[in-house]
């Protein structure tokens, strides 16, 4: 009986979403808004209880209590306190004369981000596709990869005018490029429909089980 | 106003109603048009069945939310499928936050259908949030990450768990991602350790990730419902996947020519508008 009531509120909210295409109405407005109440209270929920209490108040506050065997000799009294303390100076942007202390944690965190991203991504992102693309003129489809490579970096290259050779160049990478956005728009198009196709099933099967 | 300025003003809704009408019929009447595995999916599918039964497990990281669960369950289910028909053990766990219920859901059932047990076939880590540091911490110790299942069990004590440690007793990791979580598990396993990374993502992200397939960074991929219908087609277990592409075809179909006709009336509108200041002159 349960869930035939909330596939029911589901199907009603599905429809609600979609009466939008028509016109907007309260119907849509009603949804909209429940799912950016419902998901800001779900979000915090989930980060508190996997992150913030595990990671900052369980550390902390249960071995001033006694309840866990952490040891003040192990450091992890402070190693759980500072993170904390550092995400809760975030909140100092609320008060603008101290909002400059909230680029402390920022500092830190874009910092560190940074640095973990830095040689794996320039690692997956440059250097094997530049291995990857180095390919022997051997095949159509090696001549194709390499021409649209060479014909689009020349396209954003932008210290020469595009004329002679450059301009060859550049005027292939465009075709290469649209070509690319083509693809790009056809599976977008493949998505969004997919999403349809979900609700849709959703609905007849289901909701209704007509199928 | 001339047929082709008609047909530039018609009211969009009527394309609405259209499409809406050519998704829901195959539901009733299906065509049953042929889906052909391509070498991506071929791959991955490969790279599923290569692991060896009852021994070290797969990873299938669930990271999508409900914004794109039509086209990512689809794939999540053929896999589960798949791995427990081959008796490959699965560690489940997301790096979304709004993954959990969507990742258990599909686990679940997936091993119902196929009669698994919970500890011994597969178990479910569940969520832990900052992507990066998650993974990069997995490959040193999971135990470190993920100190207990997502039912509180400590990982030592599940007994598929047993000598499972970190990515060198795990063969392939499959992220399943409506985001940039699949190419987080590039940047941060297959970079660092060399871990086998698969990836299943939305149709949207695909052209995005053919360059690192390219570059065998990923050992296969999964792009959009299609993906998960050739999945389908592979493991001879038709399901959702294969069910929504014949409405995907025909919507395809359909866009084409609205587009060539948009382009017919578009070009013949201005034409005609051309002709008429000509004669005006």
């Amino acid at each position: 009986m349960g869930t035939i009531i909330w596939t029911t509120i589901g199907a009603i909210l599905t429809l609600s979403v979609y009466s939008f295409l028509y016109k907007d109405n309260p119907f849509y407005k009603f949804a909209e808004h429940l799912v950016v109440g419902i998901s800001a209270g779900y979000y915090l929920v989930i980060y508190y209880y996997n992150f913030i209490d595990p990671n900052v108040v369980t550390p902390v506050f249960q071995l001033r209590l006694g309840d866990q065997a952490i040891g003040f000799g192990s450091g992890a009294w402070w190693l759980a306190l500072i993170p904390g303390l550092l995400g809760l100076l975030l909140y100092t942007r609320f008060f603008p004369k101290v909002a400059w202390v909230a680029r402390w944690s920022l500092g830190i965190y874009v910092g560190g981000y940074a640095g973990l991203g830095l040689s794996p991504v320039m690692q997956a992102r440059v250097i094997e596709q530049i291995g990857a693309n180095a390919l022997p003129l051997t095949s159509v489809t090696n001549v194709l990869i390499v021409v649209g490579l060479l014909g689009t970096l020349a396209y954003f290259f932008f210290s020469m005018k595009h004329k002679g050779i450059l301009g060859v160049f550049a005027r292939t990478g465009i075709v290469f490029l649209m070509v690319g956005f083509g693809a790009s728009f056809g599976y977008t198009v493949m998505s969004r429909i997919s999403l349809l196709i979900g609700r849709v099933s959703f609905l007849l099967h289901d909701w209704l089980h007509l199928v | 106003m001339n047929v082709f300025e008609k047909m530039l003003s018609i009211d969009r809704r009527w394309i609405f109603l259209a499409i809406g009408i050519a998704v829901i019929v195959p539901f009733f009447f299906p065509l049953g048009l042929p889906v052909v595995v391509t070498p991506p999916v071929e791959s991955l599918y490969d790279a599923v069945d290569e692991i060896h039964p009852n021994d070290a497990p797969l990873l299938l990281s669930i990271d999508y939310a409900p914004a794109t669960l039509p086209e990512l369950e689809p794939m999540a289910m053929a896999i589960l499928r798949h791995a427990f028909e081959k008796d490959v053990n699965v560690v489940v766990m997301t790096l979304h936050p709004a993954g959990y219920g969507l990742a258990e859901r599909a686990m679940l059932d997936a091993a119902e259908e196929m009669g698994q047990e919970y500890g011994t076939d597969y178990c479910f880590l569940g969520f832990q949030p900052g992507t990066s540091a998650v993974i990069l911490g997995m490959g040193v110790n999971i135990a470190t990450v993920f100190p207990e299942d997502a039912y509180g069990t400590p990982l030592a004590e599940i007994p598929m768990m047993e000598g499972v440690r970190n990515y060198d007793d795990i063969p392939l990791v499959i992220s399943l991602a409506g985001w940039s979580a699949a190419e987080a598990w590039v940047y941060y396993a297959y970079q660092p350790f060399g871990q086998a990374v698969g990836a299943g993502v939305t149709a949207v992200m695909a052209t995005d990730f053919y360059p690192y397939l390219s570059s065998n960074q990923l050992v296969g991929l999964l792009g959009g419902m299609r993906g998960a219908a050739e999945y389908e087609m592979k493991i001879d277990n038709p399901d959702k996947g294969v069910q929504g592409m014949d409405s995907q075809s025909i919507i395809h179909i359909m866009i084409i020519i609205l587009i060539v006709a948009g382009n017919i009336a578009y070009f013949g509108a201005r034409r005609r508008k051309k002709l008429e200041e000509a004669e005006a002159a």
